[in-house]
């Protein structure tokens, strides 16, 4: 029956809070890869190479519609099939950061789309080479539409980590289980995880929305 | 062995795997639209306990993993007493997570009614459920029918997680298979075409189809 043990709840915050660096640590990496593959994809979309857009979108729906766990088994087992052997670390980084970036390459092109056409053609007129355009005119413009949906995601790969325990990776839930079949006991470590993911998460959400807010305004957009 | 072969050999059960994430997701989407509804028409409510009983678990829901609910629910619930079997404590919690979510659209959906639906509703005296169940809802359906797609296929992704309380769903068969022949790429192969067929094939297509319907049936088509 429920009986929560305070003393044993103490006992193993210290390993819990471990893993949550571990579990932040995976959301940061797997987000910085998102971030740069994703623009990478959108781009790509955007090319006059219509082989290649194609290519390219129907490679974003499949990994949109597909569930992350498969892929991450899928990157963790099929690599050593053909001698090539990758860490857990790697191989999650590897699918979460795909998967994501994905997502984020959907956001990012809402927001290219959102650029007004004169801004491509002024560009063209002061003679700027394609990576100029981008760098200096189209993605600033770019990046403000596109806040919102980066923001939702960055909160997205948080809650998808614990996925990663299945190949290994020591993050919460990984944490947690272990901790429960030592002990016999599930009630606590769930629970301080779930209590954990609400403290970062919620907190989180909010500074993001803050943060939308602080660059509209210094943009002057609102 | 080549892919055809692999198939030959294992598709009885891929099939009944399949089998099970289907019930799953039809279960847990039924679980979640009415989760969804409920919690969206509470946050909405003007009773303060009520809306705050919604948002706690819009935020609860929201804040944390499908995975750690997951476990929460088949883990710790059978120590407060109630014991659910594997297969319901997955679309359980999955519907739940889901609900979540769609509670905000249809709180979205419901608030996008233009104000002079719910005046006209009132002058020809309905009730209040009248008014929400004939004039309101309906509408708010349309308008949030789009996002509900995306939705559609979160949850099909999400049901592959209840592999990891052992309900012998397609990814479950598929890690099976695994274990037992090392053929990583034709067991995960196949099951991702077969997640990738479910989703743009059949919920997609069956979504778009909704939308168009409930557009005919009121008119805007």
């Amino acid at each position: 029956m429920f009986d929560w043990n305070w003393e044993f709840a103490w006992e193993i915050l210290p390993r819990l809070i471990v893993a949550t660096g571990n579990t932040l640590i995976a959301a940061g990496a797997g987000y910085a890869i998102a971030l740069v593959l994703g623009l990478v994809l959108a781009i790509a979309q955007r090319t006059p190479y219509r082989g290649l857009t194609f290519v390219v979108r129907e490679f974003v729906e499949f990994i949109r519609s597909t569930p992350l766990l498969l892929q991450i088994f899928f990157v963790f087992y099929v690599g050593p099939q053909f001698g090539l052997r990758l860490s857990p670390w790697a191989s999650g980084m590897i699918a979460i950061g795909l998967h994501y970036s994905c997502y984020l390459s959907e956001v990012y092109r809402g927001g290219l789309d959102s650029v007004p056409r004169g801004q491509w053609e002024a560009a063209t007129a002061l003679n700027m080479t394609i990576a100029q355009k981008y760098r200096r005119i189209i993605i600033p413009q770019a990046i403000v539409p596109a806040l919102a949906g980066m923001g939702n995601y960055l909160v997205g790969i948080f809650k998808d980590t614990p996925m990663l325990s299945v190949i290994g990776v020591a993050e919460l839930i990984h944490t947690a289980n272990a901790i429960g079949s030592e002990h016999y006991r599930f009630l606590e470590p769930f629970t301080l995880v779930g209590l954990i993911f609400l403290a970062i998460s919620l907190p989180a959400a909010g500074l993001i929305r803050g943060f939308e807010n602080f660059i509209r305004r210094k943009l002057g957009l609102q | 062995m080549d892919i055809f072969e692999f198939l030959v050999q294992y598709w009885p059960r891929i099939l009944s795997g399949v089998g099970v994430t289907v019930a799953q997701f039809v279960l847990a989407a039924i679980l979640g639209i009415a989760v969804a509804l409920t919690m969206g028409l509470l946050k909405l409510s003007t009773n303060k306990v009520l809306k705050g009983f919604a948002v706690t678990y819009i935020e609860i829901f929201r804040g944390t993993s499908l995975l750690v609910q997951l476990y929460w629910i088949f883990f710790v619930l059978p120590l407060f007493g109630f014991s659910i079997d594997k297969f319901t404590a997955g679309y359980v919690a999955v519907g739940m997570n889901i609900g979540a979510y769609g509670a905000e659209l249809v709180r979205g959906g419901i608030l996008s009614v233009p104000k002079g639906q719910w005046e006209a509703a009132l002058a020809i005296n309905m009730s209040p459920a009248k008014r929400m169940w004939r004039i309101i809802l309906p509408q708010a359906l349309i308008n949030m029918l789009p996002p509900w797609g995306n939705l559609m296929i979160e949850l099909l992704k999400g049901t592959a997680l209840i592999s990891l309380i052992s309900v012998a769903d397609l990814m479950f068969v598929t890690k099976q298979i695994n274990a037992s022949t090392f053929l990583s790429a034709q067991a995960f192969g196949i099951a991702l075409i077969i997640y990738y067929i479910l989703a743009r094939f059949l919920v997609t297509p069956f979504m778009r189809w909704l939308e168009r319907f409930m557009a005919r049936k009121m008119g805007r088509a």
